[in-house]
């Protein structure tokens, strides 16, 4: 079974699209050029800190607010390895699966978590923290497949006939 | 020796009875005038570096914001705050929203005349009303706010005869255009462009301020014309009544004459970058645009809107063309909605914004991309004025604009 | 056994007899909405995708509203690549400056009862104010259904909100979605269906319903669905077919969770900076200094929220140095403001009337704010930094409330 261990940033309940990126970055060219402001409305300074494997701990409803798939690509273009939150809104949930960003619905860690602790992460099972380890339940099936092909891009690329060398 | 308009003004201002072109004279200042472009440098210079601020007459100063409305930025919503505590504070007329500052300087302010100063370079427009406006920098207009007084040097002034009647289908736009072409980008440089002759008395006073508004792409200090019934009548209508009525002496001194036949004037259009670069509007013709602006201090007002209209009636904006509309001010656009005009427009599918400088601004309303042509009623053509600087700005009149819009290329309206 | 109205609409659309909460299916695409923001990502994936045709380039709708007018160089190349894309895979439903996306999906009549509907924007739940399944996408699965006309779901379970009896002078539709967020909050739908009943809802205009399924979102759910009814029709301008006039929960129907209210319990309240599910009365905040006035947005700037806050401006004006800002939701919306003198009122009033768009909901221009500054506005989200900077802080209300606070300078009831 997968697993990995990364520093984590915490983060609180509720947060929205607006502060993972907001409107006004959005037109830039690229997530390359966008991600420098990745979470700036809130810690303007985490964007640059954020290292390659970290692991962002949440609250409540994480990912609230528009559409924007530039929200979960610029959470990955940071290093991001997963995303581990009491909840997740819909629409960031189905935009993260299918950019291949990892999230897991967990209860309890948010509350003990402090930040710039380590956690392990044994995929579809669960997470050691201090010693401690808090259940996390497997993804459905379909999700599994967009995953397991690499993204929902993969995935078409592998339905049209292209093969997934891209 | 008899004196020119602007020098009767000016001498009236210094309080002496006579003045020539070279002198420097003390003024006290009628007015002053400052928009959201530098109001708040001007604030920051007053508040961090004199030793013991005070404003002379904040009755005097109007304060307007019309470059970024609505706000785009947090940092021009602070400049926009600051200059707004500071009216707020010192009692100073405050506008936000209301339309192109030299439009509404006319529509409130402006009277025959006075000396004002306006932080805006196209402050000239209020020679229309026979006032002696002009653009100064902060510094300028903040000594003015400080002390109600400035110094002047007495500019020479080129007398501009104009005969005739211009034909229909052509606009003060072409005229003014045609005559900077002539005359060339610094052809009036620190001078005074006066316009007087029977030419003159078949222009209403809109028509003047398309006329003194982009003197100053000629270099020219200010723009006059005398304050003549069609002056005094626009000025009656809106309650107010003049400082003083200037006519020029018979003997008065030019540095040069010049004689515009507007009967001989055609539709031009004046190339990128340049707004002396003019040629006739047919030579320009078949020229490719991403966008179409009508409006600015130059040729937002209901004239303008009128001709624009006229010929969007019926008509659809083509598809690849965005099409901005804005109305010069409040005033302007109210008249336009009671006429109909703005329900043409927007049923033609023309982009129709809040009263503001917007594109001619170029720093936030409608800006245009690489390689985009933009064709535009506004006072610039400069280069990387309206957005990328690889894009292209040409100017022409309401018709030649409004045309272009529904064409997808630079056409005259007798083309469609 | 009995259904809620998205186990019909799912049904219906994958030819089962009978769907159940909990079931992944795969949905036929009626319609799809692409917002200007989102074009170059979804043109993007799309070759990335491999493919080389639209799935059906009639039911694609493509709409610039977020960057109309443009305010940075950066929206121009979206204008341009929305343009290539239309013309080289034949879509012919091209808006370029109507107005705002969610507003036009209806108005223009792209969306019909029972339609299952996908956009590139979270507000897509609005079209479920004429009875449709519609829901925000991210902009790879739009360019996967650009590609099949086709997207999985999960059948979401039902939440039912009942409102009986008439809603108090002054409370608008607005005040209700506000109240039913806050008790649910943000959250508290999320994954669900929201399915509004009662003689309640059956009294509002379309209009009405339109603010509150757009809202949906910010409770975290999934869709939020009005029964089609006689206003739906007209509005439509079509007759209820007998699978559309049959789009009501049935009373077997087995549901999460049911909301009942009365209508005149509701008062004017306000969702405080910065969380949309932070609701406190008007009464309780009044007072409080404002700098700036918002009405618009696909959530309130509609023809009967631009009269409710021209009522209130009527011979008013707005108070000295408080910006308001009114940009209507469409062009429709606006050539009916002009028409019957709402434009007028709001320009003698002070306000600044921008061509219709996005404008400053989604924070690009139209009214940005600074540190230390506060504004009442009438659209659907208060986050931090939405409207400007982090120390922006932004009240949601009805345009009603939004109008009487802008005359007033603080916060007031209407």
């Amino acid at each position: 079974m997968e697993q990995f261990t990364g520093k984590v940033w915490v983060l609180g309940d509720d947060i929205d699209t607006d502060i993972i990126i907001p409107t006004e970055y959005l037109a830039l060219k690229t997530i390359e050029d966008m991600k420098q402001y990745g979470f700036s409305p809130l810690r303007p300074e985490l964007a640059a800190k954020i290292g390659k494997g970290d692991i962002i701990v949440a609250g409540r409803n994480f990912g609230c607010g528009s559409s924007r798939e530039q929200a979960p690509e610029v959470i990955k273009a940071l290093g991001i390895r997963c995303i581990i939150a009491k909840s997740f809104a819909r629409i960031f949930f189905r935009n993260s699966i299918n950019n291949g960003l990892l999230l897991m619905e967990q209860p309890d860690l948010y509350d003990d978590m402090e930040e710039g602790g380590e956690i392990t992460v044994t995929v579809n099972q669960h997470i050691l923290y201090k010693g401690k380890n808090y259940p996390i339940a497997a993804l459905p099936h379909n999700l599994v497949e967009i995953i397991e092909a690499g993204g929902l891009v993969k995935a078409m690329r592998i339905r049209n006939g292209l093969g997934n060398e891209h | 020796m008899g004196m020119t308009i602007a020098e009767k003004i000016i001498a009236l201002a210094a309080g002496v009875p006579q003045v020539k072109a070279g002198d420097i004279h003390t003024v006290n200042l009628d007015r002053m005038m400052s928009n959201d472009g530098t109001t708040h440098l001007t604030v920051d210079m007053y508040n961090n570096k004199l030793k013991n601020p005070r404003i002379a007459d904040p009755k005097r100063m109007v304060f307007i914001v019309d470059h970024n409305m609505p706000c785009d930025s947090p940092k021009t919503a602070a400049s926009q705050k600051k200059m707004g505590d500071f009216a707020r504070k010192n009692g100073i007329d405050f506008w936000e929203g209301r339309g192109v500052c030299h439009q509404i300087m006319m529509e409130h302010y402006v009277c025959p005349g006075e000396l004002i100063f306006g932080a805006d370079s196209h402050t000239c427009t209020y020679g229309a009303l026979g006032a002696f406006g002009t653009g100064v920098g902060c510094t300028d207009l903040l000594y003015g706010m400080v002390t109600g007084t400035s110094w002047v040097l007495v500019p020479e002034t080129i007398k501009f005869n104009l005969t005739g009647r211009l034909r229909e289908g052509v606009y003060p736009r072409d005229l003014m255009l045609t005559i900077i072409g002539q005359i060339g980008a610094s052809g009036a440089s620190y001078q005074v462009m006066e316009f007087c002759g029977d030419g003159a008395g078949t222009l209403s006073v809109d028509d003047r301020m398309v006329l003194c508004n982009l003197a100053v792409e000629a270099g020219a200090k200010t723009a006059i014309f005398e304050a003549d019934h069609i002056a005094l009548s626009w000025l009656k209508a809106r309650g107010r009544s003049p400082k003083a009525v200037f006519k020029s002496d018979e003997d008065a001194v030019y540095v040069k004459e010049y004689t515009f036949d507007l009967s001989e004037i055609r539709p031009v259009a004046a190339r990128p970058d340049f707004v002396d670069d003019v040629v006739p509007a047919e030579e320009v013709c078949g020229v490719r645009i991403d966008e179409a602006f009508l409006g600015s201090c130059n040729n937002g007002r209901i004239n303008d809107l009128r001709v624009g209209a006229s010929i969007l009636k019926g008509r659809s904006v083509c598809d690849h063309v965005r099409f901005l509309v804005v109305p010069a001010s409040d005033q302007v656009y109210l008249q336009a909605l009671e006429e109909g005009l703005i329900d043409t427009f927007m049923k033609s599918g023309a982009i129709v914004m809040n009263p503001n400088c917007s594109v001619c601004w170029g720093s936030c309303q409608g800006v245009i991309g690489e390689e985009e042509v933009l064709i535009s009623t506004g006072t610039r053509n400069f280069k990387g004025r309206a957005g990328h600087p690889s894009s292209k700005v040409y100017l022409a009149s309401a018709a030649t604009v409004a045309a272009s819009a529904v064409k997808g290329e630079i056409c005259t309206a007798d083309m469609l | 056994m009995g259904q809620t109205i998205i186990e019909k609409i799912i049904s219906r659309n994958t030819g089962s007899f009978q769907v159940k909460p909990g079931d992944i299916v795969t949905l036929s695409v009626d319609r799809v909405m692409v917002d200007d923001i989102m074009i170059p990502f979804i043109v993007d994936k799309f070759r990335e995708m491999g493919f080389t045709k639209v799935w059906d380039p009639d039911k694609v709708v493509m709409i610039y509203d977020h960057l109309v007018p443009a305010s940075q160089l950066d929206d121009i190349r979206h204008y341009k690549a929305g343009d290539e894309f239309a013309r080289e895979y034949g879509i012919k439903h091209v808006h370029r400056s109507d107005g705002i996306c969610h507003q036009l999906m209806t108005e223009a009549g792209y969306v019909k009862p029972g339609d299952v509907v996908f956009g590139t924007d979270s507000h897509t739940t609005t079209y479920g104010c004429v009875g449709a399944f519609s829901t925000g996408i991210g902009y790879t699965e739009m360019a996967a259904i650009l590609g099949t006309g086709s997207l999985w779901v999960k059948v979401p379970e039902t939440i039912k909100i009942i409102i009986e009896g008439t809603l108090p002078e002054n409370v608008m539709s607005k005040d209700v979605i506000l109240k039913i967020i806050g008790d649910l909050g943000a959250d508290g739908a999320t994954y669900k269906a929201l399915e509004f009943a009662g003689s309640g809802v059956e009294h509002m205009s379309i209009s009405s319903r339109m603010t509150m399924a757009n809202m949906a979102i910010e409770a975290g759910a999934k869709c939020a669905l009005f029964t089609p009814d006689e206003k739906t029709a007209r509005y439509c301008e079509i007759e209820l077919d007998e699978f559309q006039k049959q789009l009501k929960g049935d009373e077997d129907g087995i549901y999460y969770k049911v909301l009942t209210y009365r209508g005149d319990e509701f008062v004017p309240v306000m969702a405080c900076p910065s969380q949309v599910d932070k609701i406190r009365d008007v009464k309780s905040l009044e007072g409080i200094s404002i700098d700036q006035v918002f009405i618009g947005s696909c959530t309130n700037g509609r023809l009967e929220d631009l009269a409710a806050a021209a009522k209130i401006l009527e011979g008013k004006k707005a108070a000295p140095f408080v910006k308001l800002i009114v940009t209507p939701a469409s062009r429709k919306v606006y050539e009916e403001a002009a028409a019957c003198g709402i434009l007028k009122t709001l320009i003698q009033a002070g306000a600044v009337v921008t061509h219709p768009g996005c404008g400053l909901c989604c924070g690009r221009t139209g009214g940005i704010l600074c540190d230390g500054e506060r504004v009442v506005a009438t659209n659907n989200r208060n986050f931090l930094g939405r409207m400007g900077t982090s120390k922006v802080e932004i009240y949601l209300a009805s345009p009603a409330v939004a109008a009487a606070c802008a005359v007033a300078g603080k916060i007031v009831s209407p």
